[in-house]
C-alpha cells in the first residue's frame, strides 16, 4: 500500500512541477470530503494541489427557498412532515424544524418507504416527504410515489428537492469565475447514473473526470490520475471504482426515475438557477406533489445573515474565510447547511481543518 | 454525500429484504436491483439496494462508516 501511495505522490508532485501553477481539483461528494479530512489526505498532497469541496452534499445545495417552503408546510397541523435526519437542523427564516414550534408533527425517517408506511398508518393525516438528495435517493422516492399511486394512498405526497449532479458540474464550468481543473466524481451517485454520465463534462469542457470510491488509497490514486492527465494535457473519463460502478449505471433505477420525474430548471444554493437540474413529478403523479397540493411555489431564497455556504459550495472560498465560521456558526449551533450536515465542508473543516 | 451501506441479504421475499450490516439488521428493498438474491452483498442507500458489491469493498466501506460515525457523533446520517 505504501508503494502505491508513494507512486501517487510522485505523480502528483511531478505534475505540479511540470505545470508550474496551482492545480484545483473539485470533489463533488460530501463523503469524499469527509474521507479526505478524516484520513489526512490534504497533508499528503503537494502544496500546489488544492482540493475544493463542491456541491456534493444534498442538504447543503438545497436552496434556502426550499427550506422556507418546508417550514411553511410545517405550520399545517393536519400534516406529518417526514424527513432525512440532517434536514431538521437547517435553519430557515423562522428557525429550523428542530428548534421552532411546528404545528405539524415532524418525524425523521431513513427511507421514503417509512414515510409511505406512516401514510398508511395515519389515514387522517397528510404525510409530506421532504424528498432531497441526488440520483441516489431519487429512485427511492420514485418507488414510494409509484406505490402510493398503485395502492391509492392519497394522503401521501412529496416535496421534491431532488437534484442532478451533472447539470451542476456543467453550470460551475460554464460560470465565469471558476478555477476548476478537474473533478473527482462521486462514487455512489455514479453507481446509479453510471460513469458514462460524465462523458459530457470531459467532451464539452475538456476537464478530467475520475470516479473514485471512498477509501483513502483510491482517493489518492484518483487525484494522481487527474494530475497525470493534466500534465499530459489530456482530459479523460476514468473510473477506479469498478467494484461498484459500471459505465451504464443502474438502468432499473434510471428508468424508475424517468417514469416518475422530469428534469426541470431549479434553484441551488450558491449556484442559482440551473437548467434541467431538479426533478419534478410527472403530470400523472401531480396529486402526490406537495407543491401542487398546497399551491406553493419555490422562490429563490436568501442566505441567512452573513452565511457564505453558497461560495463554499462553488469552491470560491474555503470555510474559514467565512466570518461566521467557528464563531457564530458551529456544528452545535449551525447557521448554514454546510455546518449542519455530517457531509458538509464547513463541518469537516471545523472538525479537522483548523 | 451519498454514502451507501454494504449489507448482506439474509431474508428475501419478493423485493422485500432483511439485510445485515456490521451485525445490524434492517429492512431494505431490492426493487432497484431485481437480480439480487439471498446471501448477496449489496450497497443499501435510503432503504434500497442500489448495487452489488464484493466482500473486500464491503469491508473497506464498513471501516469508513465506523470512522465517519465516530467523526460525527450524531444519529441519522442517511441523507441524499
Amino acid at each position: 500500500m505504501f508503494d502505491r501511495i508513494n507512486k501517487a505522490q510522485n505523480l502528483m508532485a511531478s505534475a505540479c512541477k511540470s505545470l508550474d501553477r496551482q492545480i484545483n481539483i473539485m470533489e463533488v461528494c460530501g463523503t469524499h470530503t469527509v474521507s479526505i479530512f478524516r484520513n489526512g489526505i490534504r497533508s499528503m498532497l503537494p502544496k500546489d494541489l488544492r482540493l475544493l469541496s463542491g456541491p456534493g452534499c444534498p442538504v447543503c445545495v438545497t436552496d434556502q427557498g426550499y427550506i422556507d417552503v418546508v417550514l411553511q408546510l410545517a405550520d399545517h397541523d393536519d400534516c406529518i412532515i417526514t424527513t432525512y435526519g440532517d434536514m431538521i437542523r437547517v435553519p430557515g427564516k423562522t428557525g429550523s424544524l428542530e428548534t421552532r414550534q411546528s404545528k405539524a408533527n415532524v418525524k425523521v425517517v431513513l427511507s421514503s418507504e417509512d414515510a409511505l408506511q406512516l401514510a398508511k398508518d395515519n389515514p387522517d393525516k397528510t404525510i409530506i416527504f421532504i424528498a432531497v438528495g441526488f440520483e441516489t435517493t431519487a429512485p427511492a422516492t420514485a418507488v414510494a410515489v409509484k406505490e402510493a399511486a398503485a395502492e391509492s394512498i392519497e394522503n401521501f405526497c412529496i416535496l421534491s428537492g431532488h437534484k442532478l449532479v451533472v447539470p451542476a458540474m456543467r453550470a460551475l464550468l460554464g460560470g465565469k469565475n471558476h478555477n476548476i481543473d478537474a473533478f473527482l466524481c462521486p462514487g455512489h451517485v455514479s453507481a446509479i447514473i453510471g460513469s458514462g454520465a460524465f462523458t459530457r463534462i470531459v467532451d464539452e469542457f475538456k476537464r478530467p473526470c475520475v470516479v473514485a470510491g471512498f477509501e483513502p488509497l483510491q482517493i489518492i490514486e484518483g487525484l494522481a490520475e487527474i494530475c497525470r492527465q493534466l500534465s499530459a494535457g489530456k482530459a479523460e473519463l476514468k473510473s477506479l471504482y469498478d467494484a461498484v460502478v459500471t459505465e451504464q449505471g443502474n438502468t432499473v433505477a434510471q428508468k424508475i426515475i424517468a417514469d416518475c420525474f422530469e428534469p426541470m430548471d431549479g434553484y441551488w444554493r450558491g449556484l442559482g438557477k440551473i437548467e434541467e437540474s431538479t426533478l419534478e413529478l410527472k403530470k400523472q403523479f401531480f396529486r402526490f406533489d406537495a407543491f401542487k397540493r398546497f399551491n406553493i411555489t419555490e422562490v429563490p431564497g436568501e442566505e441567512l445573515g452573513g452565511c457564505r455556504c453558497g461560495e463554499v459550495l462553488c469552491g470560491l472560498i474555503e470555510p474559514p474565510e467565512c466570518g461566521l465560521f467557528g464563531k457564530k456558526c458551529t456544528p452545535q449551533k449551525p447557521v448554514g447547511p454546510c455546518m449542519v450536515s455530517s457531509e458538509g465542508a464547513c463541518a469537516a473543516w471545523f472538525k479537522y481543518g483548523r | 454525500m451519498c454514502l451507501a451501506i454494504p449489507a448482506r441479504i439474509t431474508e428475501l421475499e419478493g423485493d422485500r429484504a432483511v439485510v445485515d450490516a456490521m451485525g445490524n439488521r434492517f429492512k431494505a428493498k431490492t426493487t432497484l436491483l431485481p437480480k439480487a438474491k439471498l446471501g448477496d452483498l449489496v450497497l443499501v442507500h435510503a432503504g434500497f439496494a442500489i448495487s452489488t458489491v464484493d466482500e473486500e469493498e464491503a469491508k473497506k466501506t464498513w471501516q469508513l462508516i465506523s470512522e465517519i460515525n465516530e467523526f460525527m457523533d450524531t444519529p441519522n446520517k442517511v441523507s441524499g
